[in-house]
């Protein structure tokens, strides 16, 4: 119970901060954050993964309604949210076993970072090329990838440190 | 059988998110064709007034420009009205007329904007009225500046509008001192300058010449401001464009006026017509 609260917590803590705080920053005119992707870093592993799959694909349509974007968030998000595991097993080194004691707080610095930043960069592509919906401007594509996951890492490795569990 | 429950089994995850994600493509597409994005909008009612929640608060720190930008909307009204009224006087011959409402051609609806966006390829606004108000798909949105868009999608109490600054928006629009008339698009590069295509080699284009709209659609009256030529580019190519600083910031908007045409069926039967 506690934790299904903690979670319809943060589903809507992000929604919200993203749609009403974020999308209204427009750094350079054009750059904003898009940080609702914590989301899928911090859903435990050992839930059931169709709920899982469903709520990250639910997060996305939400900020899609409010952005009037289609699907594109929905699509980004649901895509990381689903090799989601393969990139735990590669970096963390975890078998199904580990699962369920998986806290990414827990673990190394070095090794969070490469996660976050690998899953940030593929989400943050894949939402520029559709947001983007041709082939050309190709690279604008790159260079608002580049920008705006630069300010989505520096958002949420600020946020963990602040509301870390002090031990 | 067995197999294929076998093989279920061992991809569920997978199938799973395969669906999903055909279901968020599908929605990506239909997003792009104007009658089609019914669905995903931010004029539903839970967004809509989530929308109007907010912007009643940050509405405050603008009500400075807006009282200026309307105080001279009135000044330039109020002169217009002046003009008239001369006109009106000089007459010897004095008209009643009693059908002067079955004669009016636009109606104007006065609306607020709740969500502003400029930033993307794909730009959509959000309007506090809807469908009570009379205000349906197809109709023009505008300030006293200039034109912002057209309403693709409505709900009850709120619409979303297709901005211009819309890869997918096209609008009629002519030069002010000839009848030359072109296709006005958007490049999606700077939320200040659109383009004019599609204008014919004969006509005289000057930096600096006026563009308004051309009257040629059911949508939007003739003769609203767009904005003004910055460049011309000399065409050898078919698609003859101009690029055009817009009257209006796009990036800070206010009041905006919806308009409808009380003609647009009547029009539209008839262009039918020639059709067959």
């Amino acid at each position: 119970m506690n934790r299904s609260l903690y979670l319809t917590f943060l589903f809507l803590s992000l929604l919200f901060l993203q749609v009403f705080i974020l999308n209204n920053i427009l750094l350079f005119g054009y750059v904003n954050p898009y940080l609702y992707i914590a989301f899928v870093f911090f859903y435990p592993l050992k839930e059931n993964r169709f709920l899982f799959l469903f709520f990250a694909f639910f997060l996305g349509l939400c900020v899609d309604f409010f952005s009037d974007t289609g699907g594109i968030h929905a699509f980004s998000i649901l895509f990381i949210a689903y090799i989601r595991l393969t990139f735990v097993r590669f970096f963390f080194k975890k078998t199904p076993i580990d699962y369920a004691l998986f806290r990414l707080e827990s673990e190394q610095f070095g090794k969070i970072f490469n996660f976050v930043v690998i899953l940030t960069l593929i989400h943050h592509l894949l939402l520029f090329s559709f947001a983007n919906f041709s082939f050309q401007n190709f690279g604008s594509v790159l260079l608002n990838t580049l920008l705006s996951s630069i300010f989505t890492l520096l958002l949420f490795f600020l946020g963990t440190y602040i509301f870390r569990k002090k031990r | 059988m067995q197999q294929i429950i076998y093989f279920i089994q061992k991809y569920k995850y997978f199938l799973f998110f395969l669906l999903l994600e055909f279901f968020a493509l599908f929605l990506i597409i239909n997003n792009h064709s104007f009658h089609k994005s019914k669905f995903v909008n931010s004029a539903n009612k839970i967004t809509g007034g989530f929308y109007q929640k907010t912007s009643q608060i940050s509405d405050y720190f603008h009500l400075k420009e807006r009282n200026i930008e309307l105080a001279n909307e009135n000044i330039k009204l109020k002169n217009q009205i002046e003009k008239l009224r001369v006109n009106i006087d000089s007459t010897t011959e004095v008209k009643v007329i009693d059908t002067s409402n079955f004669n009016q051609k636009y109606l104007y609806i006065n609306a607020k904007i709740t969500k502003n966006e400029y930033h993307k390829a794909f730009n959509f606004l959000t309007l506090d009225k809807g469908q009570k108000d009379s205000i349906f798909s197809e109709m023009a949105v505008m300030n006293s500046k200039g034109i912002i868009g057209i309403t693709d999608a409505t709900s009850k109490k709120y619409a979303r509008v297709q901005s211009i600054l819309n890869k997918n928006s096209r609008i009629n629009a002519r030069l002010k001192n000839g009848y030359h008339f072109g296709t006005l698009k958007w490049n999606g590069e700077n939320y200040n300058v659109v383009q004019l295509t599609d204008i014919p080699r004969q006509a005289k284009v000057t930096i600096g010449d006026t563009i308004i709209t051309g009257g040629k659609s059911t949508i939007f009256p003739e003769g609203i401001l767009i904005g003004k030529v910055i460049k011309v580019n000399l065409g050898k190519t078919a698609t003859n464009s101009l690029d055009i600083r817009l009257f209006n910031d796009m990036s800070n908007l206010g009041n905006v006026y919806v308009v409808k045409n009380y003609q647009k069926e009547e029009i539209k039967n008839l262009e039918n017509n020639n059709n067959e």
